[in-house]
Formats: C-alpha cells, sequence, structure tokens
C-alpha cells in the first residue's frame, strides 16, 4: 500500500483537486512549485531555523510517569503544546509563509476554528510583515475571545463567516471566496491537510517533523524509534498527519486517529466523520464528509472548535479504507474528563481537542510491555472558559 | 440547443430551482420564455457553493429550506417541456452529481428534457477521462469556464471539450458584481475574440443592466445574468410583471 500522494493529488481513490475554474492557476501554480521551493536549499535553512530558534523546536517526547501507573502501560506526550503559540499549527504556518514569501505574494488569507491556526497565521505574518486577514465562524469568534483578540494584538483582521453553521466549514467557504476575488496578490494559507491538491501534502509534509523528532527521541528513550500505538486526534488531521507520517509504512506501528463524537456519534450532534460520513467533494478535495442523501454538507458539532469539521483530509479517508489506521471516537464528556484527569495526573492542562486524544487511552487494549505516543496537540489556555464551566458545577 | 447559437445578443437568465417558494420554478422559466430568454440556466441549490455569490448563496439557502431536491428539480423540468422548449441549463456542484449517481443523474436529465450543465468544480481531465463520451452520446452539453488568468493554451483545451458554449467569467470575483466594465476587462474580452474559438462564448459575473449586457453582446455572442435577476424576483410575487420590465430593461433599456 502506498500513503504518499500521485502526482493528480491522490491518496488511493481520495485527494485531487475539485476546484472552479477561477480557482484553477492559483492551484496550479502552487502544485507546480512546492516541491521545487521546500527542498531548496534557501528553503530548508530558513525552515530549520525558525523551526529550532523560533518555535521552540524539538518539541519533549515526555514520559508521563503517573499517567502511565494509571493505564499500567508506558505513556509518552509528544508536547507540541510547548510549541510558540501553544499548538502544532505553527510548524505548517512557518512553513507556508516562506513559501508565500517565495512565491511572491503579499497578503495573506487563513481559516481558523478554534483560532489556533488563525493565531499561528497572524504571528507568522507579523513576522515576516505581511497583511493577514483570518476568516473565523461567528459562533467561534464567540466562544474563542481570547484567541481572537491575540490575532488582534498581532495585527490580524479578523472577518467572521456568517453564512451556513457559521464554524469552520464556512470560515473555508469565505477564505475561498476572498481567493477567488484576489488571485494575484493573495496566499491562501490552510490550516490542516484538507482543501485541494497541494495542500493536504504539503501541509502533511511541514508536520511531518513531529514523527521525525519521535523517532529520534524514541531511540534514545527506549532503545527503538518506533512506539507500539500512536494515538492523535483527527478535525481535518494536520496533528495526526504529522505524527503518524514516518511510521506510515512501519506496520508494527498501531496508528490511532480519534474523532470527535460531540454529544455522541448516534445523535445528530457529532463531528464523527468516518461514523456517519459518505464519500464526497468537501472543499475541492475527494474524502469522507458529513452529508445528505442529496450531497447538502451537514452541520458537525463538538465542544471542540478545532474538531468541529464535517470532512477529514484525503490521507485520513485513505487510512480509514484501507484499514491502515484505527478510527475512535471520544464524546464531550469523555474529553473533558480526560483533560482533568492528565491536568491532575501530570500538571498539564491540555486544548480540548487533543484531549480527545488522551480519551482513547480508556477505549483500547493496553499492556505493560508496551510504549504509547500520545499527540499533545496544543494546550488549554484557550479553552479556560469551557474548563471553568465545568469546575464550577 | 445549436441553432440557439447561430445569433448574437443571446441571453441567457440564471434562476435559483425552488426559490423564491419550492414550486415557483415553472412559472419563473415559462414567463422568462414568453419574454423571449434564450437560454434558461437552472441552479440546483448546494450548500457550500464555492464558484456563488451571497445573492446565490441565500436563494440557494433559502430553497434547501424549502424542500427542493434534484428529484424534484427533473419533475420541475418535466412540467415545464409541457409548454416550452427553450434551452436549459442545469447549473450545479460535483458532489451533488455523485451522491445522485453521475451516469443516473445524466440519464435523468436527457429524459426530462435538459441540455447542457455547468458543474463549475468539475475538472477538465476527470470529465474527460470519465464522463464525457456518456454526456456526447446523450447529446447533451456541457458548458466549461474560463476566467482572465486561464491561459491561451488551456482556452484552446477547454474549447476542444465544451460544448454549447464557452462561459466567460468577466472578472475575478464570485457572482453578484454591479460595477461597471473596466478597461482591464475588455482587454480580456478583446483576447478570446481575437482567438476565434470553435465554439460560442458567453460572458457572466457581474452583467446586471442594459448597459453591461450590450458591453458583454459587442465582444461575445451573449452574456448570462443571474444574481441581478434573483434580487428581482426575490422581491415580488408578481412574476408576470416583474420579468418582463426586468428583460425589457435589460433588451430595450
Amino acid at each position: 500500500m502506498n500513503y504518499t500522494v500521485d502526482k493528480n493529488g491522490f491518496y488511493g481513490g481520495f485527494g485531487g483537486a475539485f476546484v472552479p475554474e477561477m480557482l484553477y492557476h492559483n492551484v496550479k501554480e502552487l502544485q507546480d512549485n512546492y516541491i521545487k521551493i521546500i527542498e531548496s536549499q534557501v528553503f530548508q535553512k530558513e525552515f530549520k531555523a525558525l523551526l529550532k530558534d523560533y518555535v521552540g523546536r524539538p518539541t519533549p517526547l515526555y514520559f508521563a510517569k503517573r499517567l502511565s501507573k494509571k493505564y499500567q502501560t508506558n505513556i509518552f506526550l509528544k508536547r507540541e503544546d510547548l510549541n510558540h503559540t501553544g499548538a502544532h499549527k505553527i510548524n505548517n504556518t512557518i512553513g507556508q509563509i516562506l513559501i508565500a514569501k517565495h512565491m511572491g505574494k503579499k497578503r495573506i488569507i487563513a481559516e481558523t476554528g478554534a483560532g489556533q491556526h488563525g493565531v499561528a497565521t497572524a504571528t507568522v505574518c507579523a513576522l515576516m510583515g505581511l497583511e493577514c486577514i483570518v476568516y473565523m465562524g461567528e459562533i467561534d469568534i464567540n466562544r474563542q475571545a481570547p484567541n481572537v483578540a491575540r490575532m488582534q494584538m498581532l495585527g490580524a483582521e479578523v472577518r467572521p463567516a456568517k453564512s451556513g453553521s457559521k464554524t469552520l466549514k464556512d470560515a473555508t467557504n469565505e477564505a475561498i471566496y476572498d481567493w477567488i476575488a484576489n488571485p494575484e496578490n493573495t496566499y491562501y494559507l490552510i490550516g490542516s491537510v484538507v482543501g485541494p491538491h497541494p495542500y493536504p501534502d504539503m501541509v502533511a509534509r511541514f508536520q511531518s517533523i513531529i514523527s521525525k523528532e519521535m523517532k529520534t527521541q524514541l531511540q534514545e528513550k527506549t532503545g527503538r524509534d518506533y512506539p507500539d500505538k500512536i494515538i492523535a486526534c483527527v478535525g481535518g488531521g494536520s496533528n495526526a498527519a504529522g505524527a503518524f507520517y514516518h511510521y506510515l509504512n512501519n506496520k508494527k506501528v498501531t496508528l490511532i486517529a480519534v474523532e470527535a463524537d460531540g454529544l455522541g456519534a448516534k445523535t445528530n450532534k457529532t463531528a464523527a466523520t468516518t461514523q456517519v460520513g459518505t464519500k464526497g467533494i468537501i472543499h475541492g478535495s475527494l474524502t469522507y464528509l458529513m452529508q445528505n442523501k442529496e450531497g447538502q454538507i451537514t452541520e458537525p458539532y463538538s465542544i471542540s472548535a478545532g474538531l468541529d469539521y464535517p470532512g477529514i483530509g484525503p490521507l485520513h479517508a485513505h487510512l480509514f479504507f484501507s484499514k491502515r489506521a484505527t478510527f475512535l471516537g471520544a464524546t464531550d464528556n469523555e474529553a473533558v474528563e480526560a483533560a482533568f484527569e492528565l491536568t491532575q495526573l501530570e500538571g498539564i492542562i491540555p486544548a480540548l481537542e487533543s484531549a480527545h486524544a488522551l480519551a482513547a487511552l480508556k477505549k483500547i487494549e493496553l499492556n505493560k510491555n508496551e510504549n504509547i505516543v500520545i499527540n499533545l496537540s496544543g494546550r488549554g489556555d484557550k479553552d479556560l472558559t469551557t474548563y471553568i464551566k465545568i469546575l464550577k458545577k | 440547443m445549436k441553432n440557439t447559437f447561430k445569433k448574437n445578443n443571446i441571453l441567457n437568465i440564471y434562476i435559483t430551482a425552488g426559490f423564491p417558494k419550492l414550486n415557483d420554478t415553472v412559472e419563473i422559466v415559462n414567463e422568462l420564455a414568453k419574454n423571449n430568454v434564450d437560454i434558461i440556466e437552472i441552479g440546483m441549490p448546494f450548500s457550500d457553493p464555492l464558484a456563488d455569490g451571497p445573492t446565490i448563496q441565500n436563494s440557494s439557502k433559502k430553497a434547501i429550506e424549502n424542500g427542493i431536491t434534484i428529484t424534484k428539480i427533473f419533475e420541475q423540468i418535466k412540467e415545464i417541456r409541457k409548454s416550452t422548449d427553450i434551452p436549459i441549463l442545469l447549473m450545479g456542484y460535483y458532489n451533488q452529481l455523485l451522491q445522485y449517481g453521475t451516469e443516473k443523474f445524466f440519464n435523468k436529465a436527457k429524459e426530462v428534457g435538459v441540455n447542457g450543465f455547468i458543474i463549475p468544480d468539475l475538472p477538465l481531465d476527470i470529465y474527460q477521462k470519465k464522463l464525457q463520451t456518456l454526456v456526447n452520446n446523450l447529446g447533451l452539453n456541457m458548458i466549461f469556464l474560463i476566467t482572465p488568468q486561464t491561459t491561451n493554451e488551456r482556452i484552446m483545451a477547454i474549447d476542444n471539450t465544451t460544448s454549447g458554449f464557452i462561459y466567460v467569467v468577466s472578472s475575478y470575483s464570485i457572482t453578484g458584481g454591479s460595477n461597471e466594465i473596466s478597461k482591464k476587462q475588455i482587454n480580456y474580452f478583446e483576447r478570446i475574440k481575437k482567438m476565434n474559438l470553435k465554439n460560442p462564448t458567453l460572458i457572466g459575473f457581474g452583467i446586471h443592466n442594459k448597459k453591461t449586457f450590450d458591453t458583454a453582446c459587442k465582444y461575445t455572442n451573449g452574456a448570462i445574468i443571474g444574481s441581478a435577476f434573483i434580487k428581482e424576483i426575490g422581491k415580488s410575487g408578481d412574476y408576470q410583471k416583474t420579468i418582463s420590465n426586468f428583460i425589457k430593461n435589460i433588451r430595450k433599456g
């Protein structure tokens, strides 16, 4: 089985670039240039330097002793929450802002759900002195107020998406409309492994630093460069793509993707795409998505704004379809419970998104001799309002 | 369909199926046909229409709430065909076809009397590989778009694949612009005109009054009006009067 993208942008039967002619030129320009730019020495030198000195990489691989004791296994946390701006998202924005610079683009647009990608984009735009416009669902603007303020302080303009469910899907639509209207000077900086080719592959490449570091760190700590299991949460799927990337062809590693069940995958308040979705096209990519029989995309729900997306990236669709990865779901309550457990056992407040990955510990078989890596994709500061509400109950 | 394109000043009006009310489609098309509109483009409402501006997005949202479905649209077209043979195009997104079943969709469209399709997010190469033979065999038309950024080389490829006409997107925008036509746009229209394409060309996006319609007709075979018309019929339930006035204003000023 092949897990890399083919020349037409497909992972097996998933992916491609289903975009209207108005986007064809820009998407093609990116398709034709991204690998050339990424592989150039100039790019690599600048990218590595920024990841090290600005983002603070490598992030630690931390052996969670008390959590391991509780679950009678060996649990390592890949601390993406310790990155500058608080999540893995910045690995990708650093990469893409350098691409934009190489292509001579002066105006950056982005979509954001929880606001993490928006903050990471606003940050690199401030760093490079580029204009930044972030589209964010009106509902998300209200539930992620601190991130909105951070983006504004960083000099970005936050534009509310008022259509549809007023969340991530609609923010993405608005960003695409903007790109159609401003194709010459604007670079669309997508935050996950979604969208038309080459975005899923490009974002996965930038996030692959996560599993690259894991290999070295596991070798040091366990004498073996691979774990038995890797657990990561999946909304669009960028942190999971990065955590799985260098292990896709190593069948000894069980890959576990955790989606947001919301109130339950059997209710209509869920974002568990692989459980309730079917094959179709969302944001220019052929993948699994939540839709009705007419092909109308349905509104997702999750307590976590970062997982509140009705599709998954085409790489994940391929991993799900080919059974290379196991897909699980965690509900709002299970995620919150896991967040409090990690906080109290290890003194780490995780983001609600990452808490979904932690919740999987209760759902899988574990044994004493195993090494498990959980990708702790982000920190929980942005979710304090939600956590405080629960504390007060 | 082919005969329609022997003349100039072609007026193609876009309507959203199931808007303003679910069953208004039939009456609106019949009125348009009576007023000598040349082609009707019927939009199949989609939740996430990447090529449509706010006016058409809102009409689509309303139509979906009204309960419009592709099955219903086919029934409405069957009804329309009892009174007029005006060329009808269906406009929608590829995901809608995939969920309905692509082959079933084209066969059913043929059966009820549809003449062609505009599917903006259907890639040219996927159409050529998977669907073109079927569409051609059914005698139907597939209309592709070009934009100011489309290279001459790609325009030639599109000219070789498209049937019916080429949809010339007037500017960098989603549908519904209301500005006058700029010098930059004129240069683009002139470039297209000089290419002497096999297919007729129709300009769409931002065509909203007699002036913009006439300018479009100077360089191409005609124009498509969508958002401006949707705004009008959204305002009033008296379609007979609204439509006759709207078309008169476009044709005669």
